[in-house]
């Protein structure tokens, strides 16, 4: 029974792994082939990819960029051309279209200036790598570009000096270390503002660089929000802060459906700025899908947060009306409701009123959307262990602070995977809207295919159009990967 | 059951118990549902009381003081903290809460946070700290539990015990004057029961108030002044450590003593 006993006299190395499980090698054999089995669908899988490129790529790399029609690519290609090779001339001829639809062309600058701002806008959201003064630099280069884009002598000086003052403010940024900007500042150098303030005013830009008309329609939206504010700065200490609330949001309300007119074209009057105005029936193209997809997705987030929130509320009329909302929505297809928004809300609306037919799909899609990212945020919420809402109660934090500072940004950064697959569907689903007639990429598609030149072209739109689609939605999935590693705080 | 002994001896010097109230509980009944989980309790807590409450699971002393920060509603009586009734008043309750602090069994630090953060988080928007201000208190603290290497660390990146202790300091930053344990080391490793324990000690040598949960025998008698032994809901009987655990009176203290000494 002596060999029971045992005592380590010394602890033993680390070895290095052997080498069949490191390098290329043992990547290949613990990935590819690893067992007869697999080797045997490795091999299996390696035909089939090369089947199908083989069949592929041939059809994508054909001569036809600049052919003038689908006849012209059949005489590139003899007799059955088309069918062994792509038509690339209808994407060449109208690419333009796919993009703008019918926007004039002597504005379409403004949709592209607004996309470029778009980035500018949301790089501070999104990012918090990009350090102050680059984000600066950003704004200054997109609006130099659109100024030497527009031309003519007043364009170009301008154009010029937001690219000399880009590149003067970007060499400093450049050139000055972190450590050294850091101490700059802790010895009092001025600061430059906030780049959030431009993510903030960027919504009335947006709208405004779209449509056109008069600068002070957005300026008019905008100060509802001021008027909202200080009735909330100046009420809340006297009547309390729910009541406040109620008040402040009432008296933007009244400021947004009864003033903002007046208002607006009382300064138009006095100081006439304005773009010439666009009219919704213009818009198509990615443009179309872009601005119903950037709105739908900036809006539904919070909303749904709300709902999500209300449907664990308390408060028993709150919830019924949460709860009743999400799965109206939820039970109802989104083109029953594009419907409503394009033929049934005339019927309601008084005569005469003129509600746009973008405003209306925009409201449907944003709660479209807003429904289900409700469900998906309340997933995140029931995820939470209980113990987190006892530690802040136990801290004495009040329940919004609660839900601000430590529900929500865990149980939103649990939801990241479902929020994201919320948003590319709702980016999807704007094609939904070719249905009613607004001119999508697919609605355009039809369109091209009417031309008797394009007759017959059908795999090289859609292949465009799901490649269009594809980047904007493999950024999104990506972005939202980039978010999950950055926000992880388990293992260091 | 773990019994850890602990290797110095607490310091009563300073432990004293003033003849100011605070807590009472008066005449206190709470149901969940149908079951009576708490049966007429009546409790006095002087400040600088150091209170261990013992007894069988289900007997509903976790209820109990987490009843003193109403993270539970009781149904009946009264329960008073420093002068403040607590009712379904909001306003009151917050006072209470940002008055006492809790430490929980699965510590409940915020991950999202720093462990930095999780302790100036309620300074800074509940008592409206400055910034700096908070991080020295917080900086202060994590060096009283001696952990402030780790103050720029995630709590997932912590082991239990310092996890405990920081969640011991996260409370200690609103500058509570009354702290309740609920089972602060029954989630641990032995190895890490007897640094958590050794930080409750050296809170109870500085005059804290505390209401303790645990099933730390050991801790009882060095550090408590009083013994609460419950069971079916009740308070069944309290008496000085010495007392209680050399001659306990009633017959279900008696057998769950010897179970667990």
């Amino acid at each position: 029974m002596s060999d029971m006993s045992y005592v380590r006299s010394e602890m033993l190395p680390e070895r290095a792994p052997p080498a069949s499980q490191i390098g290329f090698v043992g990547w290949i054999r613990a990935n590819l082939f690893n067992g007869v089995g697999n080797s045997i669908l490795t091999i299996l899988s390696l035909i089939f990819l090369w089947y199908i490129l083989s069949a592929l790529l041939p059809w994508i790399f054909a001569p036809t960029w600049n052919s003038g029609s689908l006849n012209e690519c059949r005489e590139i290609f003899g007799a059955d051309g088309g069918h062994g090779a792509a038509c690339w001339g209808v994407i060449r001829e109208r690419w333009v279209q796919l993009l703008f639809g019918f926007y004039p062309e002597a504005e379409r600058w403004r949709p592209i200036v607004g996309f470029g701002l778009l980035f500018v806008a949301l790089i501070p959201v999104l990012f918090n790598m990009i350090s102050r003064r680059m984000n600066w630099v950003l704004l200054l280069v997109v609006l130099g570009l659109a100024g030497l884009y527009l031309g003519g002598a007043l364009g170009i000086i301008a154009g010029l000096v937001l690219l000399g003052a880009a590149g003067f403010v970007g060499f400093k940024a450049f050139t000055t270390s972190k450590e050294d900007r850091a101490a700059e500042i802790a010895s009092g150098a001025k600061r430059l503002p906030n780049p959030f303030i431009f993510s903030a005013i960027y919504p009335f830009i947006a709208p405004w660089l779209l449509w056109g008309g008069s600068i002070w329609l957005p300026v008019g939206a905008a100060l509802g929000f001021v008027v909202g504010y200080f009735a909330y700065r100046f009420l809340a200490p006297i009547v309390g802060s729910l009541a406040g609330l109620i008040i402040a949001v009432l008296a933007a309300l009244v400021w947004w459906l009864f003033l903002t007119g007046g208002f607006a074209s009382i300064m138009q009057s006095i100081i006439p700025i304005g773009l010439e105005a666009v009219e919704s029936r213009n818009f198509g193209g990615f443009m179309l899908s872009i601005t119903i997809g950037v709105v739908a997705i900036a809006c539904s987030l919070p909303i749904g947060v709300v709902l999500a929130l209300g449907r664990q509320s308390d408060l028993l009329i709150v919830k019924a009306l949460c709860v009743g909302f999400i799965e109206f929505i939820r039970g109802v297809p989104l083109i029953t409701l594009l419907f409503v928004a394009s033929t049934l809300l005339n019927i309601f609306l008084p005569p005469g009123t003129n509600f746009d037919i973008i405003l209306r799909v925009l409201i449907m899609v944003t709660l479209f959307a807003a429904a289900y990212m409700a469900e998906v945020v309340r997933g995140g919420l029931a995820a939470l262990p209980k113990g987190q809402y006892e530690a802040a109660d136990a801290l004495g934090l009040d329940y919004w602070k609660a839900q601000r500072l430590i529900i929500m940004p865990q149980a939103l950064k649990i939801s990241i995977p479902g929020i994201v697959s919320t948003f590319i569907g709702v980016f999807k689903d704007t094609v939904l809207v070719s249905i009613i007639g607004l001119l999508d990429p697919l609605g355009l598609s039809n369109a091209i295919r009417a031309d008797q030149d394009w007759n017959g072209v059908v795999w090289e739109l859609y292949g465009f159009i799901a490649f269009m689609f594809f980047v904007f939605c493999f950024s999104m999935s990506r972005y939202s990967m980039y978010l999950e590693r950055r926000l992880r705080t388990d293992h260091s | 059951m773990s019994s850890i002994t602990l290797e110095t001896h607490a310091d009563r010097s300073k432990m004293e118990v003033s003849d100011e109230v605070a807590i009472e509980i008066r005449g206190m009944n709470k149901w969940y549902g149908a079951f009576h989980v708490l049966r007429d309790i009546d409790l006095k807590v002087y400040q600088g009381e150091r209170i261990v409450i013992a007894g069988p699971s289900g007997s509903g002393k976790s209820t109990l003081i987490r009843c003193i920060n109403r993270l539970e509603e009781h149904q009946e009586g009264q329960i008073i903290v420093d002068g403040t009734e607590l009712t379904s008043d909001l306003k009151n309750v917050d006072k209470v809460r940002s008055e006492v602090g809790m430490v929980f069994q699965h510590f409940n630090l915020f991950p999202h946070l720093t462990i930095l953060e999780n302790c100036t988080l309620a300074p800074i928007w509940v008592r409206k700290t400055p910034r700096k201000e908070a991080e020295e208190i917080a900086m202060h603290f994590l060096e009283k539990v001696k952990i402030p290497e780790q103050a720029l660390k995630y709590p997932g990146m912590l082991s239990g015990g310092q996890q405990q202790r920081v969640a011991i300091a996260r409370s200690l930053c609103m500058m509570p004057r009354i702290m309740l344990f609920d089972e602060p080391t029954s989630a641990l490793d032995p190895e890490m029961i007897k640094e958590v324990l050794e930080t409750m000690v050296e809170l109870a040598e500085e005059g804290m108030t505390m209401l303790c949960v645990t099933h730390e025998m050991g801790f009882a008698k060095e550090v408590a002044n009083r013994v609460i032994f419950m069971d079916a809901g009740q308070i069944v009987e309290q008496n000085e450590p010495e007392e209680f655990f050399n001659n306990p009176q009633n017959e279900r203290t008696k057998l769950f003593l010897s179970q667990i000494l």
